[in-house]
């Protein structure tokens, strides 16, 4: 997967730690109360997010009583959805919405959930995990599903409070904050999730200006020509942007006030938010010597290189690839689901992805390789009144890319000849004309 | 089959408007012309003109899209050289400049040295003061016309059979025959009305038989019982044969030929020496022989037959020998003079028979009368008491541009037709008229490919505006109305000519109205006109004598010759030589001997194949009035090259693509069209295309300077072409509502449409920069427009359009190949105050997109899955949770944002099924 550690906000993750702000402890030792008759085969997790309990639901779907499950998690919440991190800020759903499993379906499936409880340390030699508040739990089986960490840009001042990431509902619930008593918000980065951010405290009534250090937004996604339908149509909403800039230093003294640029241009800035990628979270794998690159380095079935060691989501390296959005999450948590029931037959193979920016009112759309290049062509329709561009990238009788901006609803079947490697051929007069289009002439 | 459309009558209730003739082919159909408030103007057929009894062809019926006054010229223009510009002057500025520089040309070189070129489109009025002009003052014959293209061959075989220019019959007979062959002549499309009335008779006697006699297979032949598709050229073989077989078979009306003809021996031994073996007549036509023998044996098995004949006949080196060929026949037979039965000249232009009735050509005279007859000299002199008569023929078209090329002759004034397209050789015609001293211009249009060259530009007055008289191809004059005013400073042919005339010091151009001219023309028909005066002449229009504005105006159609009734009535004339009675001086009609010749320039090896040329169904002429009407573009929008697909095999060329026709004196630029009509060896391209209407479409270029050597008639239906590739990067078509820049295009054509203009475009230079290329065509600065486009690259494929207020202002699409969307549905949205959503949508696709199902609004996004679809597959299929929706739907398994409100339709699902 091209691109996969960017700045994709579709991000999945199990706990990650904080330097503070760590809350109140969720203990659930629900499972205590069942009495085991045989002793079952530990699995321990360690991360409460959507990888992590998406393996485990695969698990279960397979093996539902193989193994008594520990899971630790770090935010003292049950699992929920981080993808809807933007709609929630933007106030679009509530907290009920992202929530993925209850406590409840913790207890029904006898899953003992330490939450607020991050995992220390690793003993491989002798299969014990010991979380910070002091239970170490001996495991016959170990998913990491540890997830990733906002990258904090080190410029000067980035630690004055008033700057934090976009990653949790802490990270929410301080934006909200902000914005009911601050005006001016500065985000740093012009990515995917830049952009929901911005766009989220924009709702929330702030003034926001996105600083993108490249001169086009969402570069991993769109080609310029979408980014600027996409600058223009954000800019029409309030946002402001500034590109090309280079952030020096985080200005204030109890506070952040300001933001200066290389330039030494300042502008106010109660709240920053940095949005400038995120980096794959190892420090516990690396502690416990499983073998690291970029990330923690898998095989096709999601083992580590530690075979009672399993890791899924952002926190894995395969193949050269990391991975940041959901979808190719979703697949690895089926295989190593699978292998962790036993039942090992499958392999996770990387697949082109897509995006959709959920901003709403901006429709975006982007899958596969759109940047193109050597021996690849472009099909463009413009439409700028409307608020249209399209792109579909070729190489040779195949789709590899698409970015598709204004009118998206063509972008899953685009996605779908891009998966299946579809001979486009005889299509490729009308392709970019639609599937209604293309299905009445077929 | 109905191949032409045709248009019903008109109810007695809508009958309004002013009775008129319509301006285009010879048939001379009656119009009904209402001007309606907002200023169009209604068209439908005259149900009381006896040539179309209210019928109209689609030329005619949309005559009122070509009356506006876009592209007029309305006012005086001189320029002081060549290459100038034209500048607007007074009428008495244009008027002394034409004759004084007329006059100082005659004073220097003679009056042989000034020449006027003239057209069958005008009316007899305009035609008889400048042949008056010239024969009876200037002193020259120096006057020839636009008929001289297409019927001076017919003119020179009556005049040779009859001993004058007489049409025997009728179009009456065309229905009363049981045999009706047409030679050279693609009725259907040129003269539709006439088309009509033979099939539409044959519904009622479906034993009479049709024959089509003509090296395509055109449209005409659909109805046709037996279709001869000659060898191009070969016509006198076969009417030779026929002559020989009709004589050996004893189909001679020996008492006729003995009473009323001459010659019979020697045209019959020059038919029998090489036509009397009908095996051989087949093989030299190329004809099956057993389809040859069929149509022999009709014709000598029908007493009622009539031959018609057109520009397949006209038109050829041995024209003339192919009329008489024809008359021969007929009068072998005796199948002349009476009902249903004659050789029939249809003529194509609506005044073409006016024009020799007033002797608007360089080698006749006036109302019939001969140049070279010293008492018709002196009949005419006498009557126009003219200074200064002419006294010998004059130069005949081709003659005169060579002439103006070689400097002889050094002024010309061309009135109503546009030579520089028409003519063969017509490069040549460029050539002469950048050279000559004074070219002066009337006509009706700005811009012509003529106009071009002239110095001094006349604003003439066009159909709808002007007013005289025109006669159709059976001798019927009718009128042509006014019924819109005159616009600008727009002038009357015959004015202009007299007002001319009277400055260069001539009595005898007072007129002061159109019927004094058509009085005078009808009083000199039957000045000394009879036998008493040695000269009996036919042409006579002595009962239409001594009409004055009203009776002029209530003149109605009527057939010459005409005679005042001892009621005074004016009497008519249906048919001719029904007392066997000639115009010879012997009274007699004669057999000429026509010894058959092949095309003057066969093909060879550097140009081996033979063009033909001709016309298409909606167009005519050189387009300067049916390029107006949008309705008569849809048929035949652009020129083309009608050829055999081996053939075009063989010269590497491909339907759809452009080709290049060059001959040794031309070459043009049309694309490629496999017709089907078409023999191998021969191609076919349309006459109507010239450089105002398509950059490189004048075939006129390449027609061989061949002419019959008796009536001075080119031969345009015989060049040998050759037939190339012409490679080009990329084909386009603009539609738009203004006139894109066209500098860097290689090819075009331009055809108009309902509220645009429509360009065909073809480019030998590639283009780098699609979207900058196209802003510039158009004329639109991208930044601030309301563009849309659509690229594929590398596939060369390019499309914008251009939104101005929500309306399609313009639009453009490229391609490496000529095969681009239809125009039909991007043409339809020109007609649109605004554009609809739907219409947009499809605007780069060049087609309406049917809306697909209405899947509801989007609930996942990731997959872009409605609320309908959802909700269908959960009633019709049972879903009952997200995961079986997910399942089935895909919906909810990327990245869930809409589980929550897929819940919420299942839940809302349920409730509704419970109650």
């Amino acid at each position: 997967m091209p691109g996969g550690a960017g700045t994709f906000r579709e991000r999945l993750s199990g706990p990650h730690q904080r330097g503070q702000g760590v809350g109140s402890r969720m203990h659930m030792n629900i499972a205590n109360d069942t009495p085991s008759t045989a002793r079952k085969p530990a699995l321990a997790v360690i991360g409460n997010g959507m990888a992590g309990m998406r393996t485990v639901e695969e698990l279960l779907k397979l093996a539902p009583d193989l193994y008594d499950i520990t899971v630790f998690g770090a935010e003292p919440h049950g699992n929920y959805n981080r993808i809807l991190l933007s709609p929630l800020l933007a106030g679009d759903k509530s907290m009920d919405d992202i929530m993925l499993n209850t406590p409840e379906w913790y207890r029904q499936h006898g899953i003992t959930l330490h939450a607020g409880d991050p995992v220390t340390g690793i003993d491989r030699q002798r299969r014990i995990v010991r979380s910070r508040a002091g239970i170490e739990l001996r495991y016959d089986r170990l998913l990491l599903a540890t997830g990733s960490k906002p990258f904090i840009i080190p410029v000067p001042g980035h630690q004055l409070p008033g700057v934090i990431a976009f990653r949790d509902i802490q990270d929410v619930e301080t934006m909200l904050a902000a914005a009911r008593s601050h005006r001016h918000a500065v985000v740093i980065g012009g990515g995917l999730l830049g952009l929901e951010a911005a766009n989220g405290l924009l709702r929330q009534g702030m003034d926001v200006t996105v600083v993108h250090v490249m001169d086009s937004l969402m570069e991993r996604q769109l080609d310029k020509s979408a980014a600027v339908l996409l600058k223009k149509a954000l800019e029409q909403k309030g946002l402001r942007f500034l590109l090309n800039a280079q952030t020096a230093e985080i200005i204030g003294a109890e506070q952040v006030t300001a933001v200066r640029f290389k330039d030494g241009t300042e502008i106010p800035a109660d709240l920053v938010v940095m949005t400038a990628g995120v980096r794959p979270n190892i420090e516990l794998a690396q502690q416990a010597g499983l073998h690291c690159e970029r990330a923690i380095v898998v095989d096709d079935t999601l083992q580590t290189y530690d075979p009672r060691i399993y890791a899924v989501g952002e926190c894995v390296q395969h193949r050269m690839a990391t991975f940041g959005l959901v979808a190719p999450i979703w697949d690895q948590a089926r295989v190593c689901g699978a292998h962790l029931a036993g039942a090992g037959h499958r392999r996770y193979v990387q697949q082109a992805t897509a995006t959709k920016l959920k901003v709403t009112g901006v429709d975006l759309y982007s899958a596969g390789d759109f940047i193109g290049g050597e021996g690849s062509e472009d099909l463009v329709l413009r439409d700028p009144r409307r608020g249209i561009y399209k792109r579909l990238v070729i190489k040779g009788p195949h789709i590899v890319g698409a970015v598709l901006y204004g009118d998206v609803k063509d972008g899953p079947w685009y996605f779908e000849m891009i998966q299946g490697r579809t001979d486009i051929s005889a299509l490729r007069s009308q392709l970019l004309f639609g599937q209604a289009l293309c299905a009445q002439a077929a | 089959m109905d191949p032409v459309p045709t248009f019903p009558l008109l109810a007695a209730s809508q009958l309004a408007g002013t009775l008129t003739t319509c301006p285009y082919c010879g048939v001379g159909c009656g119009v009904r012309a209402t001007v309606r408030g907002d200023g169009q103007v209604d068209i439908a057929g005259d149900e009381t003109h006896a040539s179309n009894a209210g019928r109209l062809c689609v030329k005619g019926s949309a005559l009122g899209e070509t009356v506006d006054l876009d592209g007029r010229l309305l006012h005086p223009q001189m320029r002081a050289r060549h290459g100038d510009a034209l500048q607007r002057v007074s009428w008495d500025a244009a008027l002394d400049k034409v004759a004084l520089g007329f006059r100082s040309v005659i004073e220097q070189h003679g009056p042989d040295a000034v020449a006027l070129y003239v057209s069958g489109q005008l009316l007899t009025e305009d035609y008889y003061i400048a042949n008056k002009l010239m024969k009876g003052y200037i002193g020259s014959a120096n006057i020839d016309t636009n008929s001289r293209l297409c019927m001076s061959s017919a003119v020179a075989g009556h005049k040779r059979a009859f001993g004058a220019d007489l049409v025997p019959l009728c179009y009456e007979d065309l229905e009363l025959a049981d045999l009706v062959v047409l030679v050279g002549s693609n009725t259907a499309w040129c003269h539709p009305i006439l088309f009509q009335r033979i099939a539409r008779i044959r519904e009622t006697r479906p034993q009479m038989k049709l024959v089509v006699i003509d090296p395509r297979r055109t449209a005409t032949c659909e109805l046709a019982d037996l279709h001869l598709p000659l060898k191009a050229g070969s016509d006198v073989w076969l009417f030779n044969g026929l002559l020989s077989f009709l004589a050996r078979h004893d189909a001679a009306d020996g008492s006729f030929i003995e009473a009323h003809t001459n010659g019979l021996e020697a045209a019959l031994e020059t038919a029998e020496a090489e036509c009397a073996d009908l095996a051989a007549v087949a093989k030299t036509c190329k004809l099956d022989p057993q389809d040859l023998l069929t149509f022999y044996e009709w014709f000598a098995a029908n007493e009622k037959v009539v031959t018609a004949f057109s520009q397949g006949v006209n038109q050829s080196s041995s024209g003339t020998d192919k009329v008489n060929s024809i008359i021969n026949c007929h009068l072998l037979t005796g199948r002349i003079g009476k009902e249903g039965m004659g050789p029939f000249s249809i003529t194509g232009q609506p005044n073409a028979m006016g024009g020799r009735e007033v002797g608007g050509m360089a080698n006749m005279l006036a109302a019939h009368m001969d140049l070279d007859n010293p008492r018709h000299r002196q009949t005419v002199q006498d009557f126009w008491q003219a200074p200064r008569m002419a006294q010998r023929p004059g130069l005949k078209a081709l003659d005169l541009f060579q002439a103006i090329e070689a400097g002889q002759v050094k002024a010309v004034w061309i009135i109503a037709t546009n030579p520089v397209v028409s003519l063969p050789d017509a490069d040549q015609v460029q050539r002469a008229l950048a050279k000559c001293e004074l070219v002066v211009m009337s006509d009706i249009i700005e811009k012509t490919d003529t106009g071009a060259f002239a110095h001094v530009v006349l604003p003439a007055l066009g159909w709808g505006e002007k007013d005289g008289t025109v006669t159709s191809s059976e001798r019927r004059i009718s009128r042509q109305r006014a019924f819109l005013p005159a616009p600008g400073e727009a002038r009357a042919d015959w004015q202009i000519l007299c007002q001319v005339a009277q400055r260069m010091g001539y009595a005898g151009f007072d007129f002061s109205a159109a019927h004094q001219v058509f009085d005078e023309h009808a009083r000199l028909s039957s000045f000394r006109n009879g036998d008493a005066f040695g000269q009996r002449r036919v042409f006579n229009l002595a009962g239409l004598s001594g009409l004055d504005q009203a009776a002029f105006d209530a003149l109605q159609p009527v057939q010459w010759p005409v005679v005042a009734t001892s009621a005074g009535e004016k009497q008519g004339t249906a048919r001719l030589f029904a007392d066997g009675r000639f115009a010879h001086a012997d009274g007699k009609a004669r057999f000429i001997a026509t010894a058959p010749r092949a095309p003057q320039h066969a093909a060879d090896s550097d140009y081996p194949l033979s063009l033909n040329t001709g016309r298409v169904r909606d167009q005519w002429h050189t387009m300067t009035r049916t390029g107006k009407s949008p309705k008569l573009a849809d048929h035949v929008p652009e020129s083309f090259v009608d050829m055999h697909p081996q053939d075009a095999l063989l010269y590497g060329v491909r339907e759809g693509a452009l080709a290049r026709v060059s001959s040794r004196w031309g070459s043009m630029v049309a694309r490629v069209q496999h017709g089907g009509g078409i023999a191998r060896g021969s191609i076919f391209v349309p006459i109507h295309w010239n450089g105002q209407s398509a950059s490189d479409a004048r075939v006129g270029a390449l027609v061989n300077p061949v002419v019959d050597p008796v009536s001075g008639e080119p031969e345009f239906k015989h060049t040998p072409v050759l037939v190339e590739e012409f490679r080009v990067a990329w084909y386009g078509f603009v539609l738009s509502r203004g006139r894109p820049v066209l500098d860097d295009v290689t090819h075009w054509t331009r055809i108009q449409g309902r509220r645009f203009n429509r360009y065909e475009l073809a480019g030998r230079s590639p283009i780098a920069d699609h979207g900058a290329w196209a802003a510039d065509l158009l004329g639109v600065a991208i930044a601030d427009a309301d563009w849309l486009e659509y690229q594929d690259a590398s596939a060369g494929i390019y499309r914008a359009v251009h939104v101005v207020d929500d309306r399609i202002e313009a639009c453009l699409f490229l391609s490496p190949r000529p095969d681009l969307p239809s125009r039909a549905w991007l043409a339809g949205l020109f007609v649109k105050e605004q554009l609809e959503d739907a219409d947009r949508i499809g605007l780069l696709l060049g087609q309406p997109i049917a809306k697909g199902a209405d899947t509801g609004p989007t609930v996942c996004s990731c997959f872009s899955v409605g609320r309908n679809t959802i909700c269908d597959a959960a009633r019709k299929q049972g879903l009952t949770t997200v995961a079986q929706v997910t399942a089935c739907l895909k919906a909810g398994g990327n990245c869930g944002s809409c589980v929550p409100e897929i819940k919420k339709l299942l839940t809302e699902i349920s409730i509704v099924e419970v109650v």
